[in-house]
């Protein structure tokens, strides 16, 4: 266990420095996501939210600084750490990303098939069970990705990112493009999955209903570094981007709604 | 008595009577032992039921046989952890047993994972877990019926789509000023005709001095090694310079047309030109085929310079003919007509490549493997088709007797 790691943290983030060029996006950034929680990163366009989960999941090297993933530090892992760390998160990026070559099934078993030794007869099985616990018909199994509408693309998506049962999960604007009614369900999908298989929810959005409904806690991206704490504490929060996103017509409609 | 093997599957109805326990002594982390009583059976599971040891767990579950206990009891308290994939195992067993007549009486697991067990039953009831159906059986003759029915369809559409380039083509050429997309047309130039100098010079160069070697070499064994440079001119102008060339630029145009057009298409870029009201054909593929049937002929002629000057270099070296004799008695090998019959099946092969990667192009469907897949048609059926016309020039011309 490398040094300071806290058992009850799933990610501790310090110092973390990304540059493009001359312009830099995080300056000496810290984040801790507790085990067990869901947590909500919002801000505004170009503040690093998808550059950030990149450098967790080891997507986008930073410049500076040091990232813990279940206690172990990402950095300076080779590739045999790496996979073990890897089959323990799942990652549903934005738009799915099902491999198009392969059907919903077979793209469900990639993991199954990478990191256990199980039979076809039972991949299949556990894929099928997979998709039922995500909210899909057993027919969408056989179907290609590009037969499937934007939401089902979500929950086949999120059903790969369970394969293996993760302790943490990664969510890409999981509500960008559904329709308010899919939204809702996915926020319920969320919350629910999280609540039985105890999982650890690292979650990028926009969405405020998503973030009422699902979120324990909520990182800002503000000047370059975070700010975090739950709705109520944020609210407080004097910094005007803030306010004008919590307090701005829609933040005020969506959390009325609670 | 605690008794472990791996893998455990079928002993365990053998020895009926004994309490056996399934997994390894070393590393196994997941148990299941089967206790039997008096018409009944219960099932101990203790560890960590989880995804990793998923195939053991299968084996065992599906090697209880309890034919002779009416009720059984399923005892999880003693597990450690449970995740989605042991729960789901859990209730399938339990389900199979309640479906062939049995009891199950008592299904006790630690309170913390009740949520899950829930979750997972609150979908169980959605929907059956079924097989992978097998795969059709084929049946060679709806096998072939469908093929002909497909090759007949892929024909009409390519003879569509030549007949609406043609038009589109003439139209362009007839007034250049108003139907021809003038940038796009200038980079496909650029692109197909000016970047493709250097690969088609130097190759044509080494296939000239090729062919002179060769020829030199067999024709001194007649003291006739002077033809060698009538062998050189009328190989490069009537026949290698136009086809080297044309199956050169079918491997670097004509797949640049298919992924193009195709990467197009997975994007709905295509889609997206046709709501706005753009002519697909006048936009996407008038410019490559008329920049093509600029490009090619121009290449051409400069691909039998190169050849040419291979060939004149190689006679230097192996014969000792200067330029001054090689050219002389190149010109009194060749005519005006060997160098035209050459030419004029550039414009041909040309239109060909361009046609064939742009119909490839539009037909890439809406995924990464398409575009792989239709590029490499664009190549194949670009080459198939230069070799087929310029077999088909070879007969034409002689029974015209050029």
């Amino acid at each position: 266990m490398p040094h300071g790691s806290d058992q009850k943290l799933a990610i501790r983030v310090r110092g973390l420095v990304n540059r493009f060029g001359t312009f830099t996006v995080h300056d000496h950034l810290d984040l801790d996501v507790r085990r067990g929680e869901v947590l909500g990163i919002v801000g505004g366009s170009g503040t690093g939210k998808s550059v950030l989960l990149r450098s967790i999941i080891g997507l986008h090297k930073p410049d500076e600084g040091f990232i813990e993933v279940l206690g172990h530090d990402t950095s300076g892992m080779d590739e045999k750490e790496m996979r073990t760390i890897q089959s323990r998160w799942g990652v549903l990026f934005q738009e799915g990303a099902l491999f198009s070559s392969q059907t919903i099934a077979e793209n469900i078993e990639v993991p199954l098939r990478q990191y256990t030794k199980m039979s076809p007869h039972l991949m299949d099985e556990v894929a099928a069970m997979k998709l039922i616990l995500v909210g899909l018909p057993l027919d969408t199994a056989m179907k290609t990705p590009s037969e499937l509408s934007g939401g089902m693309k979500k929950r086949a998506g999120l059903a790969r990112a369970l394969a293996l049962d993760p302790e943490l999960l990664f969510l890409d604007e999981p509500t960008a493009g559904l329709d308010p009614i899919s939204a809702s369900q996915f926020d319920q999908l969320i919350t629910d999955l999280q609540r039985s298989l105890n999982l650890t929810v690292f979650m990028v959005t926009h969405d405020l209903d998503t973030l009422r409904a699902t979120c324990d806690r909520i990182a800002v991206l503000v000047d370059k570094t975070i700010k975090i704490g739950t709705i109520e504490e944020l609210l407080k929060d004097p910094h005007p981007w803030i306010q004008d996103y919590f307090a701005g017509p829609r933040g005020r409609a969506a959390l009325q709604r609670s | 008595m605690v008794w472990g093997c791996r893998p455990i599957l079928l002993e365990f109805s053998q020895r009926w009577g004994n309490n056996l326990s399934y997994g390894t002594e070393k590393e196994a982390r997941a148990w299941l032992s089967a206790e039997p009583q008096a018409n009944a059976l219960r099932l101990v599971l203790s560890g960590d039921w989880v995804t990793s040891e998923a195939p053991e767990l299968d084996a065992a579950l599906r090697g209880v046989k309890a034919d002779k206990a009416q009720t059984i009891a399923f005892d999880g308290s003693k597990l450690t952890s449970l995740d989605s994939v042991g729960a789901w195992l859990l209730l399938r067993s339990r389900k199979e047993l309640i479906e062939s007549g049995h009891t199950v009486d008592a299904f006790v697991l630690p309170p913390a994972f009740a949520p899950l067990l829930e979750t997972l039953e609150r979908s169980e009831q959605a929907s059956k877990v079924r097989r992978r159906p097998p795969p059709p059986k084929r049946n060679y003759v709806e096998a072939m019926g469908k093929g002909v029915i497909d090759g007949l369809h892929v024909g009409y559409s390519v003879f569509a789509f030549l007949g609406r380039v043609t038009v589109e083509t003439m139209e362009a050429v007839v007034r250049p000023w108003k139907e021809l997309p003038w940038p796009a047309f200038i980079k496909q130039i650029e692109e197909t005709g000016l970047n493709a100098l250097p690969i088609v010079g130097l190759l044509s160069f080494l296939i000239g001095v090729v062919i002179a070697y060769q020829g030199a070499d067999q024709l001194a064994r007649f003291g006739a090694q002077v033809f060698t440079i009538n062998l050189l001119g009328a190989s490069i102008l009537r026949e290698i310079g136009v086809l080297m060339t044309a199956i050169i630029i079918a491997g670097r145009s004509g797949s640049a047309f298919a992924a193009q057009i195709g990467t197009m298409q997975v994007n709905e870029e295509i889609d997206a030109m046709q709501t706005i009201g753009l002519n697909i054909v006048e936009t996407l593929v008038l410019p490559r085929v008329l920049g093509l049937l600029v490009t090619l002929p121009l290449l051409t002629l400069y691909a039998d310079f190169m050849g040419i000057m291979g060939g004149a270099m190689m006679c230097y070296l192996d014969l000792g003919y200067t330029f001054p004799v090689f050219f002389r008695q190149l010109d009194s090998a060749i005519t005006l007509n060997t160098f035209l019959v050459g030419m004029i099946k550039a414009p041909v092969f040309a239109f060909l490549i361009a046609l064939v990667g742009c119909l490839e192009g539009l037909r890439v469907e809406r995924n990464a493997a398409s575009v792989g897949r239709q590029t490499t048609r664009a190549v194949v059926e670009g080459i198939f088709l230069v070799i087929v016309f310029d077999a088909a020039f070879s007969i034409l011309f002689s029974v015209l007797g050029i």
